[in-house]
């Protein structure tokens, strides 16, 4: 056999399993949590939020972009809403997030006072300031595409980091906590 | 008579401002049929396979609502696409634009061509040609060879 023919014979093959390796890898991050294929990369990422001024929970203030133009801290902007499933289930990282100082500012998606009232007397609230998206426009205008969201701003009012689900340990460990030691 | 003539004057105008209401907001025929092609290219970020024009999710409802608002302000299609990129990025598209982070995507099929041209050549310059025929001399020689 020459080598001509070898490698006829042997391309295919490596390309397999090439191919397979790959697959392999892709499925393994999955698992691990460390690959989402569904996640997209926000277009705010880099930018400061577009405009808005929304109002709080009864009659209460809400924020604005403006509000968070330039934090004296790096903060998180928390997309939920009380009949989100996976937003009950990341209140308490949102309660332990809040615990270590980090200014949290919530915007309930789409929802309503008294569903609010109820979500918080059930999971706490651990939200510095309240907004309420009720149309839900604001929330186009962001990019937002499902709750929870989390938005990590800098002390620049920059958008750096956006997650789509639930933040969970791993989450935080490898995505958030090096981003929040790099910007404060 | 006269009432008579004027209604059959105006009959067509009918067809012109027949008007379609879609999730709320109403439109006339072509416009209507304007945001459905624009819909149609658009992904619906919930359910990732589908268009925004064929999801039943509230956020593709939304995004069919915004898409009607601006065709009835007069928008063209390229500003309505390019208001739904800004905000998901184009990952909303279907059809994705080339671009750096496409080309590969895009130059696939050639590559593709391009390496079984590679194998064709390279499976045709493997096969051995076959010898010229022996010519007498050969011959004679060959049979000598056989025999001893």
């Amino acid at each position: 056999m020459n080598t001509t023919r070898r490698l006829l014979f042997t391309a295919p093959l490596a390309a397999v399993a090439l191919g397979g390796a790959a697959f392999y890898t892709i499925l393994e991050r999955m698992e691990a949590n460390k690959y989402d294929p569904h996640a997209l990369p926000s277009p705010l990422i880099g930018k400061k939020p577009p405009a808005f001024n929304l109002p709080g929970l009864n009659g209460a203030a809400g924020f604005a972009n403006t509000d968070i133009a330039a934090p004296p801290r790096p903060m998180l902007v928390n997309w939920f809403a009380s009949w989100c499933l996976p937003c009950a289930e990341e209140a308490p990282m949102m309660a332990q997030l809040a615990k270590t100082g980090l200014p949290i500012w919530g915007i309930a998606y789409q929802d309503n006072a008294a569903a609010l009232a109820n979500y918080f007397a059930q999971y706490g609230n651990p939200y510095a300031r309240l907004a309420l998206d009720t149309p839900g426009l604001t929330a186009i205008n962001w990019g937002v595409y499902g709750v929870p969201e989390t938005y990590l701003i800098d002390k620049d009012g920059i958008v750096r980091w956006r997650w789509a689900g639930a933040i969970t340990d791993d989450v935080l460990a490898n995505g958030l906590n090096p981003l929040l030691a790099k910007y404060s | 008579m006269r009432k008579l003539l004027l209604l059959l004057v105006l009959l067509p105008s009918l067809a012109v401002a027949q008007t379609v209401t879609r999730d709320g907001v109403t439109l006339s025929a072509p416009q209507e049929q304007r945001a459905e092609a624009i819909g149609d290219q658009l992904r619906c970020l919930v359910c990732q396979n589908e268009s925004i024009e064929g999801s039943s999710a509230t956020l593709a409802k939304q995004l069919r609502v915004i898409i009607r608002q601006q065709v009835v302000a007069g928008a063209d299609d390229k500003s309505i696409m390019d208001y739904m990129v800004q905000r998901y990025g184009i990952f909303v598209l279907l059809k994705p634009p080339i671009s750096p982070l496409t080309w590969l995507l895009y130059a696939s099929p050639f590559l593709a061509l391009a390496l079984g041209l590679l194998f064709a050549w390279l499976a045709r310059r493997g096969t051995v040609a076959a010898p010229p025929p022996l010519d007498a001399a050969e011959q004679d020689r060959l049979e000598r060879l056989l025999k001893s």
